[in-house]
């Protein structure tokens, strides 16, 4: 049911407190995030569930999900 | 809140960890994927649970990476000496019982040069909040070996590997008189930021054990790959709650720590005994 | 009429009244011999106006604690005796540079390591000032008589109160047990200093403001949300590793004594003016002193006295304008000569320096100290 009107999830990255571990990486259950040399970044948007686990396993503060 | 946002609901409102950190100490001085900056956001939103106002916690620590902690946090915050964070706590306790105190301690903080304080604060059952950050090693100092390190280990004074039985926090915490006492680690962030509250909600001496982990040090020198295989094997794959130890086999269990809360018993807390004995005594006399 | 209680009572039990009179709220501390009357004491007493006291696991675990009840607002106090002592030392570095008020009594014993528990000495004078680790101020006072110990117990405290500070109240075993008749001071008779507690708002105050040369310190739990840590820190609390921070920190602390020695020191004398011979000593030692003085004027000799109540910061300036008038300072001290190289230290060549010492658990005698003026004739 792939619905093109879906609203997609903020996934707000600091970039400044991003040190780059790759713990929320491995953790998304969708894999939604990539890293890019020391940095994440968001792949695959649409895939992401909002289930906050990068979040809540981010040790830096450095990623939200909103929206 | 904290709680991820229900599958139909589809909005997500991450927690606002702003509310309760110090403006521009951030990022902090933790290694990339140390599990301490996971556990201090777990502490966070547990505490927002608890609703109590900024200006009645304290957070006191000792010396060691975890007890770095308190500076970064915007409560009452004390940074200690090496094992010595309960007995400023304490003191800090006794002195205004209305001073919700937390205590942030390592293993070998808490366990090694402070474990006779441990005992003791366990013992007189004093309305503090411990949370252990048990990563097995020195991390501050450089991967050396800790009381709760494997036997086994390497550690960067256990070249062939550590020949010392570790210790579990929770048994002595338990054996020494804590009336509550609970394990959590960093991968199961939720469950721990639950136990935390408890612990917090608790009145008595309250010990979180927390697993965590030291990628820098314990990791690279035991051949772990990163900070998500040492939580995937250590914290993940070795630890079962005590909810569904019960329906477990004993060899599924074997080796393995019990997460949640694994004691928790009325008992008359110090200030409190203080107060309507000694102080009511003293005044008849 | 002010109501001044006559009491016969012990030195430590003096102690607990000084530490009452001075409003001393909170008591951590562990037994040793022979300082254990103080805890037990005010085990008794500060309960009945709602003080605070427990017995902690050890002496780190004594003073970690009071200086945690310190920083919750009351005024805290330790005590202890020789091994304890040297456990302590880690913790009043901490309260030398995170600025906390606190009072901490070392009644003096038989040393090095278990030494002699019951016996007397003044072997912890240098540990009083340089115990603890690194560069640090120190303030220390040295009552001789039961009254004194009362006395000095408040100054301690409004010492500490005012310049945010440990203060460490030394005195030997004998004067720690002796018995003597002291009057208890009438509320108002002397004067009780309480920290400065901030006004600002919570979000201008600093809690190490180099405005001041001491700053306001806020109780935990008064709004006043701010970082203690014994890392090197800036005027917010926070650590740093700043080099001009670090260092000017450093010198503050230091400075807020060395510029308020005046107000710090404290000397009794007796027949200084004239003296050609003088003795520099403090507790029961000064007491033999005394007499050793008023027999040699009885024989003829110009001796006189010199007795710091404030061992430290040392009373250099007494001490070099003494050494100017007399032919010698003769320094008796229950150790192998400790307080004597200060007193070489400040007079330099200008005069003779002579030590007295005994380290046998046994006090220096009048004659002992007589003896040594008698070269002096
Ligand atoms: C009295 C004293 N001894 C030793 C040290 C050195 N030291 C600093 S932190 C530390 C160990 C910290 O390990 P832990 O408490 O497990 O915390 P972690 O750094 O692993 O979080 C040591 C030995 C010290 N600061 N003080
Ligand atoms: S919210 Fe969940 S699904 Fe979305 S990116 Fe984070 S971990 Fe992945
Ligand atoms: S978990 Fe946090 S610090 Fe680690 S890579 Fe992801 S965003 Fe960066
Ligand atoms: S050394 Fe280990 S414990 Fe310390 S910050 Fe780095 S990963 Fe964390």
């Amino acid at each position: 049911m792939a619905d093109a009107a879906k609203k997609l999830p903020n996934i707000v990255i600091n970039e400044k407190f991003c040190k780059g571990c790759s713990i929320c990486v491995d953790f998304c259950p969708t894999d939604v995030l990539e890293m890019k040399g020391t940095c994440v970044a968001v792949k695959n948007l649409e895939a992401c569930t909002r289930c906050q686990l990068c979040d809540l396993r981010c040790p830096d503060f450095a990623i939200q999900v909103f929206g | 809140m904290s709680v991820p946002a229900e599958k139909k609901e589809k909005v997500s409102v991450p927690f606002d960890y702003n509310k309760y950190l110090r403006p521009n100490k951030l990022p902090h001085i933790w290694c990339p994927g140390c599990g301490h900056g996971i556990v201090l956001k777990a502490m966070l939103r547990a505490i927002d649970k608890t609703g109590f106002d900024k200006n009645d916690i304290c957070v006191i620590s000792g010396i060691g990476c975890s007890s770095r902690t308190p500076g970064y946090v915007d409560f009452n915050t004390m940074h200690t000496l090496h094992g010595r964070a309960l007995s400023f706590a304490t003191g800090v306790k006794f002195a205004n019982p209305k001073l919700k105190v937390i205590v942030v301690t390592g293993d070998g903080d808490a366990l090694a040069i402070g474990g006779n304080h441990f005992i003791h604060t366990c013992r007189r059952n004093i309305d503090l909040t411990v949370l252990v950050f048990t990563n097995a090693t020195y991390g501050m100092t450089g991967g050396q070996y800790s009381p709760t390190t494997p036997m086994g280990s390497q550690a960067t004074t256990s070249r062939y590997g550590s020949i010392e039985p570790p210790f579990d926090a929770c048994e002595m915490a338990k054996a020494s008189g804590a009336s509550f006492v609970a394990r959590g680690t960093a991968y199961h962030t939720l469950e721990l930021e639950k136990t935390i509250h408890e612990a917090i909600m608790h009145k008595g001496t309250s010990v979180v054990d927390i697993i965590d982990a030291c990628p820098t040090y314990f990791g690279r020198a035991n051949k772990f790959k990163s900070a998500t295989h040492m939580m995937e094997v250590i914290e993940k794959d070795n630890t079962v709650n005590v909810k569904q130890a019960d329906k477990l086999p004993p060899e599924k269990l074997e080796g393995k720590f019990l997460r949640g809360v694994l004691h928790k018993i009325e008992k008359p807390e110090y200030c409190e005994q203080y107060e309507s004995i000694v102080m009511e005594k003293a005044k008849a006399k | 009429m002010a109501d001044r209680k006559k009491k016969f009572l012990q030195g430590n039990e003096a102690c607990v009244e000084g530490a009452l009179y001075a409003g001393c709220k909170f008591f951590a501390g562990y037994p040793i011999t022979p300082s254990t009357e103080v805890a037990e004491g005010l085990s008794v007493r500060l309960p009945k106006i709602g003080g605070k006291f427990i017995q902690m696991e050890d002496e780190i675990g004594g003073i970690a604690a009071a200086i945690g009840g310190s920083l919750a607002g009351l005024k805290s106090m330790t005590a202890t005796s020789g091994p304890g002592f040297s456990l302590k030392q880690e913790c009043l570095g901490y309260a030398c540079l995170a600025e906390i008020p606190l009072v901490i009594v070392n009644v003096m014993r038989g040393g090095p390591s278990t030494g002699y528990p019951t016996g007397p000495s003044q072997s912890d004078i240098m540990q009083a000032k340089w115990g603890t680790h690194g560069d640090h101020p120190a303030i220390s006072v040295t009552p001789a008589y039961v009254q004194e110990i009362l006395t000095e117990t408040v100054r301690a405290f409004n010492l500490a109160e005012r310049f945010r500070t440990p203060v460490v109240v030394l005195y030997d075993e004998i004067v720690g047990h002796m018995r003597e008749p002291i009057t208890i001071p009438a509320p108002g008779d002397l004067e009780i200093i309480d920290r400065m507690r901030p006004d600002c708002k919570p979000e201008d105050y600093l809690p190490y403001d180099d405005k001041y040369e001491v700053a306001p310190l806020a109780p935990f739990g008064a709004g006043y949300r701010f970082h203690v840590t014994g890392l090197n820190h800036k005027q917010d609390g926070f650590p740093t590793n700043d080099s001009k921070q670090i260092g000017a920190n450093n010198e503050r602390i230091m400075a807020k004594i060395e510029n308020h020695k005046e107000e710090i020191w404290k000397n009794d004398e007796l027949m200084l003016d004239d003296a050609e011979v003088a003795v520099f000593t403090i507790g029961s030692t000064a007491r033999s002193a005394r007499f050793a003085v008023l027999e040699a004027r009885k024989a003829g000799i110009k001796a006189g006295l010199i007795r710091p109540l404030t061992i430290w910061p040392f009373p250099d300036k007494a001490v070099r304008e003494l050494a100017k008038r007399v032919k010698a300072i003769i320094v008796p001290e229950l150790n192998l000569g400790q307080m004597i190289l200060e007193v070489e230290r400040v007079s330099g060549a200008t005069c003779e320096v002579v030590g007295v010492n005994r380290v046998d658990g046994e006090p220096i005698t009048p004659m002992q100290i007589l003896d040594a003026i008698k070269k002096y004739k």
